[in-house]
């Protein structure tokens, strides 16, 4: 083991780690957004929103992540309301592609991970908060949004993992994020095990910090459902 | 009438490439996912019934290959392999760089991904199974391979259907970035296609429709598959 070279390596690789951060953080932040509006267009009563949502999550989780990143990065350009947009100084951005691409991707994803939260909430407790006059925003803030949000949270913990390593996809679009500059230093040294061996711990320690974080979460979020401390 | 011929079969037309790209994502699928079959089997065991070092390896290659960019380990096996046959060629007196074949290296790498998700879809099937089955079967005095097969094995393939047909939509996915190592898949045709044309939009679309029903006409078939293993079994919660 070459101790000098893979304390190089790991010096190039956590410069990219920010690229990495910031991908991620954008993608599940704006993923999220769209997700909640595509679960309250899927749970909709009115036939259109909610097939145009079905359609919307068929296409985004049955087909890979990579061609719907070309597609947005290639193909974006084509129209030519795009290209000459205000818009454009930002979509020729790769990494505004890459963080769009993503984004969209985990919607669908997500959307049904939230619909599986909401149809664990209990309709006797919809029902008690109706009774008691709450309706609108106010039933959806304090009632079926916390209750759904803690049943989703498992499976969405599982779903920020998978983004945290579709943000290498990325690296196919020249955004240098950790893995493009992994595939870059494999390329000019040969040397593939200690530069797999630097990348992954990177992505394995960036991934136990989320999960430990949304365990955390998850702990706050269920203290009703712990057995109260015992007096005396 | 210029999208019919460019997507046609004609002399012009793609159409024949992405449908002969699509079979080549197909076959790396099956080929990855029977890769992974093996791994996955070794390692349910070595989680389940091994000993310290086993589980702890066992455990370690769960955790890495699910928590590594799939994109990450492509490269890995990919350079990797080129690396160790170069090596071997070298000792054989060849001089120069050997590539490891890019379909081996896809297959590989993409089932060594699958083999770490199904690992645990057989795991969590086989603590499925009724512990007082298992008694009972040892009580009438089966041996441990004809336990494995009367009792073990046909019920730990009904559980995990429905999980290899996720892991399969997986690595249906992960197959994509195969292309990478140039190898002439659905991915890689329709790039290919789409940037001698200038049809990107076009080409990535197409190629796209053709996963989705690669996707959806397999999703029917596990969907089947379940059904029909669940056949004698009384109907229950959560079934297909």
């Amino acid at each position: 083991m070459d101790f000098v070279f893979i304390l190089q390596t790991m010096k190039t690789l956590l410069a990219a780690v920010p690229m990495t951060l910031a991908l991620f953080f954008l993608s599940i932040f704006f993923g999220g957004l769209l997700a909640l509006l595509i679960v309250w267009m899927r749970v909709a009563k009115n036939p259109i929103l909610s097939n145009f949502a079905k359609g919307y999550i068929f296409v985004f989780r049955g087909s890979p992540l990579l061609i719907q990143m070309f597609l947005v990065f290639y193909g974006l350009g084509q129209f030519g309301f795009i290209r000459y947009s205000f818009l454009w100084p930002f979509l020729r951005e790769p990494f505004v592609c890459a963080v769009l691409s993503l984004a969209l991707c985990t919607a669908g994803y997500t959307a049904e991970i939230f619909r599986s939260g909401l149809r664990a909430v209990p309709v006797k407790e919809i029902e008690a908060a109706r009774s008691i006059g709450m309706s609108g925003f106010l039933l959806v803030r304090r009632i079926i949004g916390p209750i759904a949000f803690r049943h989703a949270l498992p499976a969405y913990s599982t779903e920020i993992v998978m983004m945290v390593k579709s943000t290498a996809l990325a690296s196919l679009v020249t955004v240098w994020e950790v893995t493009g500059v992994a595939q870059r230093l494999i390329s000019q040294t040969y040397r593939t095990m200690e530069v797999f061996l630097c990348a992954a711990a990177i992505y394995l320690i960036l991934n136990f910090v989320i999960l430990q974080a949304m365990a955390l979460l998850e702990h706050r979020l269920s203290q009703h459902r712990r057995a109260a401390p015992r007096l005396s | 009438m210029w999208i019919v011929e460019v997507l046609g079969f004609g002399q012009k037309g793609w159409g024949g490439l992405l449908v002969a790209g699509a079979l080549m994502t197909l076959c790396v699928t099956i080929v990855a996912l029977l890769i992974g079959a093996i791994l996955g089997t070794l390692v349910a065991w070595a989680k389940l019934s091994g000993g310290g070092v086993a589980r702890t390896l066992g455990n370690a290659y769960t955790t890495v290959f699910r928590g590594v960019p799939e994109l990450l380990i492509i490269y890995l096996v990919y350079f990797g392999g080129s690396g160790a046959v170069s090596a071997i060629g070298r000792s054989l007196g060849y001089e120069g760089f050997l590539g490891l074949p890019s379909f081996a290296a896809g297959a590989l790498a993409v089932g060594i991904i699958s083999g770490a998700y199904q690992a645990e879809v057989y795991r969590g099937a086989y603590l499925a199974i009724p512990k007082g089955e298992l008694e009972a079967a040892e009580a009438i005095g089966m041996h441990r391979s004809l336990l494995f097969r009367r009792i073990i094995a046909p019920q730990v393939i009904r559980f995990a259907i429905p999980g290899i047909g996720n892991v399969w939509q997986l690595s249906l996915k992960d197959s994509a970035l195969v292309s990478v190592t140039g190898l002439a898949d659905l991915m890689r045709t329709s790039q290919v296609a789409a940037g001698s044309t200038r049809q990107y939009l076009l080409f990535f679309i197409a190629g796209g429709c053709l996963y989705l029903i690669l996707t959806s006409l397999s999703d029917r078939l596990f969907n089947r598959a379940e059904r029909r293993a669940n056949r004698s079994m009384p109907s229950s919660f959560g079934q297909a």
